[in-house]
């Protein structure tokens, strides 16, 4: 087939890039789960200490002879100690009136012992910011304690930022993992097709057959329709030849018949009109049965040609065995038909097509040939694969040399020759079906030369 | 020679038959590869000509088992087929030619010609008579015991001319079966094959008398 088919885009690519995609948003995906996750472990880690240093301040503080005495522990901040060197802030208020710390510290309302955590603006820098409140019972009065207590987060941020880059990298990694997974199980998908294709590229024109080597079970369906299509077509071109075998059948039978009884009448008429009737008759069936095998020979030979199959050959031997056959029709035309050549010329091409080819230009040298004339067949190997073939008869009407291996050209001198015109056309389709040509020139000694290179 | 035909059209077997006997030959039909195989075993043939597509079966069955038989009478298939790769077939399985039909009966002759002579051991038909001795088949002729070789064309002509002594032969009628219908049989061509053969019997006591107007006929010499 030559005919281009539509493309609808690539399977592979499709795969590829699905797989590819797939792969990419999966470690973005991950990425940002791990980054999430550990930020939200690294700030509860946070919240807890400055939770538990909040509890122990509010704890340590207390009402001593009417005062209100807060201890700040040492002891809790040193748990919030950093290799960062975090800093600390805090602030502590007893009933919204400042006690000490950090007077700017930004406190949410303080709303009974519920304790709030945030992130707040402090400085130009986020810090993590618990506050706590506690209710003093003392003699007389009660008082309201309102602690907070914020720290920066460097360390974390830190803490963070590895953790992102080691999730990045992790993600990289599984991301060109995948690519590299996709891209092999893409080949190895796709390879299944394309040996398919190669074994059915591989296959000789003739070749109809089942395929049967096992096949992954996705493939089954395509090649079991394959199978059934290759089926039907084998069947009807066994049904055509069958066919065209039939109806040769057919038409040259009752052909024979009239032919043998005309060569019976032809023997007992002696009026010399029905004679020439009688001839022109025989000559009209020969005529037409030529030309009905020369068509299916043609036919034959350019179906062969597109699909050629070649085989090693030897040329002398297949020109010796064409030789045996043509024999006796040599000898009733009291032809010599000689071979030249003896060495073996080894040739890799189809032998039904030379065979042909060389048997058309043969049959025309015989047709042209005088009474005891010869025809001469040579092969040569060196400088090109070629075989000649020449008679010494009155040779090419050479103003019409170059087209008379034209389809239906015949020559001048064709006249009151049976031919069908399509021998040379055979010849000259042969040889170039195998990359050589065909020449035709005139001896100098008188006679025609057919070469046939190959 | 005594021809076995195998065909099951009738009408062309009627036409081939008759056209045969007018060669002096003896021809047998058999429409069907049944009647063909009783033929076979019963008479002694010189020759089967047998068709492809018989209505009991494929003519290549039956060269098959005939080949493995020990019969070796030679086989000349007609097919109606002109595919190569079909005529290749019909020889791998042991036809010794075949032709293709319709086909001329002097290429068919010369085709029978070069099968009997191929063959080992064939009872010989030869022809004594008047000094000479004359292998039809072989292609050769002795006039008192010299060895002389006949072309194709003289063959044809001694044998008409020697199956029918006394009987007149017109230019035309000998051009007719001397040359095929391709080829420009003028009757001068026949008078230079007369030449020749006169020539060839010159020793012996054949002779080939000129009857102007009317043709040619073999006399024996006394």
């Amino acid at each position: 087939m030559t005919r281009n088919l539509r493309v609808s885009g690539s399977l592979r690519n499709r795969l590829v890039f699905t797989l590819v995609g797939g792969a990419a948003i999966l470690a973005l995906l991950l990425f940002f789960a791990i980054r999430n996750y550990a930020a939200q472990v690294a700030q509860q880690g946070q919240d807890k200490i400055l939770s538990a240093s909040v509890t122990s301040m509010l704890d340590a503080a207390a009402i001593r002879e009417g005062n209100v005495v807060v201890d700040i522990p040492y002891a809790s901040f040193s748990m919030l100690s950093t290799p960062s060197d975090d800093r600390v802030f805090y602030a502590i208020y007893q009933d919204d009136i400042f006690l000490s710390g950090y007077p700017e510290l930004p406190l949410p309302a303080a709303s009974g012992r519920e304790s709030t955590r945030q992130s707040v603006e402090y400085k130009g820098k986020t810090v993590r910011l618990v506050t706590a409140s506690r209710t003093l019972i003392g003699i007389d009065k009660l008082v309201h304690i309102h602690v907070g207590l914020a720290q920066t987060q460097d360390a974390l941020s830190g803490t963070l930022e590895q953790i992102s880059r080691n999730a990045a990298l992790f993600g990289a990694g599984f991301f060109m993992l995948t690519t590299l997974l996709s891209f092999w199980a893409t080949s190895a998908t796709i390879g299944q097709l394309q040996r398919l294709t190669t074994s059915v590229t591989r296959r000789g024109p003739q070749d109809l057959s089942p395929f049967e080597k096992p096949v992954p079970v996705e493939m089954l369906p395509l090649v079991t329709s394959l199978n059934s299509l290759m089926g039907r077509l084998d069947h009807s071109l066994k049904q055509s030849e069958d066919f065209i075998a039939e109806a040769a059948h057919r038409v040259r039978t009752p052909l024979a018949t009239v032919r043998s009884y005309a060569e019976a009448t032809l023997q007992r008429v002696d009026k010399k009109e029905n004679r020439e009737a009688v001839r022109s008759m025989i000559r009209a069936i020969d005529e037409s049965s030529r030309a009905a095998g020369q068509l299916l020979d043609h036919a034959m030979i350019t179906f062969r040609a597109d699909h050629l199959e070649r085989e090693d050959i030897d040329l002398v031997g297949l020109v010796h065995e064409l030789a045996t056959r043509l024999a006796p029709i040599a000898e009733m035309k009291d032809l010599e038909l000689r071979i030249l050549s003896d060495e073996p010329v080894s040739y890799s091409g189809d032998p039904i097509l030379i065979q042909n080819a060389v048997r058309n230009l043969i049959d025309n040298a015989f047709k042209y040939s005088p009474s005891l004339g010869t025809v001469e067949i040579s092969i040569t190997a060196t400088p090109n694969v070629q075989i000649r073939v020449c008679d010494n008869g009155s040779g090419f009407p050479i103003e019409e040399v170059d087209m008379l291996a034209t389809r239906f050209k015949r020559g001048v001198n064709a006249e009151g020759k049976i031919g069908s015109g399509l021998g040379l056309t055979i010849a000259l389709d042969v040889a170039k079906a195998h990359g050589g040509d065909l020449r035709l020139s005139n001896r100098p000694e008188g006679g025609a030369c057919a070469l046939l290179l190959l | 020679m005594k021809f076995l035909l195998v065909e099951d059209n009738q009408e062309l077997a009627n036409a081939v038959s008759s056209r045969m006997r007018l060669d002096g030959h003896v021809v047998e039909h058999a429409p069907n590869l049944e009647d063909a195989a009783a033929f076979v075993e019963t008479g002694d043939f010189d020759l089967i000509l047998l068709d492809i597509s018989l209505p009991d079966g494929d003519g290549r069955t039956f060269l098959k088992k005939h080949r493995a038989s020990d019969l070796d009478t030679p086989v000349i298939i007609l097919t109606a087929r002109s595919q190569v790769s079909d005529r290749i077939g019909s020889l791998d399985l042991g036809a010794d030619d075949y032709v293709t039909k319709p086909f001329d009966h002097a290429e068919l002759e010369a085709r029978c010609r070069a099968v009997m002579r191929r063959k080992v051991g064939r009872p010989q038909t030869v022809i004594d008579k008047g000094g000479i001795v004359f292998d039809p088949v072989a292609g050769h002729m002795a006039v008192h015991g010299r060895s002389v070789t006949l072309r194709n064309r003289e063959l044809r002509l001694l044998e008409l001319l020697i199956n029918a002594p006394g009987q007149v032969f017109s230019k035309q009628k000998l051009a007719d079966r001397l040359f095929s219908y391709d080829d420009d049989a003028s009757e001068n061509a026949i008078e230079v094959y007369i030449g020749r053969l006169r020539k060839h019997l010159e020793d012996s006591d054949l002779k080939i008398t000129t009857l102007r107007g009317l043709g040619y006929r073999l006399d024996y010499d006394t």
